[in-house]
């Protein structure tokens, strides 16, 4: 039991957070408004939420112009998809331990 | 009380997941009504061949003398309204259910599960005009059949449900149905009329009826 809540990761500790990764995960990329539209979140809250996400490197941030208005994408980081992956299995496991 | 949230957890990236990826909101019961129209469709065409007595269905060389640019065209029209009357149909239908589920209807996912399904679908159609100008004619219900199959196919990556077996299934009988040329209004109304009932049935049984227990 112990080692499975090591696998639990403080940093998806947050419905916010776990939203973000889980659509990146199946997402090429996300546009700011596409993850605020689909979480129910305020600017503020994606905007603090995906920074901490990016400071832990599970993020990437590309910022570019589309028609002359800025534009933020999100992609997942490799280490950020292995992290994710292993939260997922981590939750699984304290759900159905006999499996 | 710890294991709940972690069930909740769950459940959250599940939604998300799926929302993210998957546009839900395509109607069941338009499936159902699409069928029917081809069905009239298919029906009112071979009253149409009916009135032309000296005209032999199963003659390849249908269509090809004035008589049969008149039949062609009032085929076409057929053609043309079922199209219309199913594609106003889902789209009202789906804008319906989109509403209920809370899922916008041009949303990132939707456009491209429009755009997979347009590709294969626009190919197909002028392949189809392509035929018809060599006359190939045999060979268009057929080409409809499995390029409308294959749109479905690449389609289904964003959806839920058993689009693509829908899918399968028409390009299947569009297969089968290159060797009983003539028959393309059989297998018309089979591949557009009936399987999309079956399906709309099976959908609408699946997701859409309502139930007093929220299974899942």
């Amino acid at each position: 039991m112990k080692n499975i809540i090591q696998h639990i990761n403080k940093a998806f500790d947050h419905r916010i957070r776990l939203g973000i990764m889980s659509v990146l995960m199946v997402n090429d990329f996300a546009d700011f408004n596409m993850l605020k539209e689909l979480l129910g979140a305020t600017d503020g809250n994606i905007a603090s939420h995906t920074k901490a996400l990016e400071k832990e490197a599970y993020i990437k941030v590309e910022k570019s112009f589309i028609n002359r208005k800025p534009n933020t994408r999100y992609i997942a980081t490799p280490a950020g998809r292995e992290a994710f992956t292993k939260h997922i299995e981590a939750l699984e496991k304290l759900i159905n331990p006999n499996e | 009380m710890e294991t709940k949230n972690y069930l909740q957890d769950i459940a959250h990236i599940k939604t998300m997941m799926s929302r993210s990826s998957r546009f839900m909101s395509i109607s069941g019961l338009s499936g159902i009504l699409a069928g029917i129209y081809a069905l009239v469709g298919a029906a009112l065409a071979y009253l149409l061949l009916n009135t032309y007595p000296q005209y032999d269905y199963y003659d390849r060389t249908i269509l090809t003398d004035d008589l049969g640019t008149d039949l062609f065209s009032q085929f076409l029209g057929i053609a043309i309204l079922v199209l219309a009357a199913a594609l106003v149909t889902s789209a009202i239908l789906t804008y319906r259910k989109a509403k209920k589920l809370n899922e916008d209807i041009w949303n990132p996912v939707s456009k491209r599960l429009l755009a997979n399904f347009a590709v294969p679908l626009i190919t197909g159609g002028l392949f189809c005009l392509v035929l018809l100008q060599y006359g190939i004619l045999g060979l268009v219900a057929p080409a409809t059949l499995i390029f409308y199959g294959l749109a479905l196919i690449n389609a289904s990556k964003f959806t839920v449900g058993d689009i693509k077996y829908l899918g399968l299934a028409n390009v299947l009988i569009g297969l089968v149905a290159t060797q009983f040329v003539g028959y393309g209004l059989y297998f018309w109304a089979l591949g557009f009329g009936v399987f999309h009932i079956i399906y709309g049935a099976i959908m609408y049984h699946k997701y859409d009826r309502p139930s007093p227990k929220n299974g899942k």
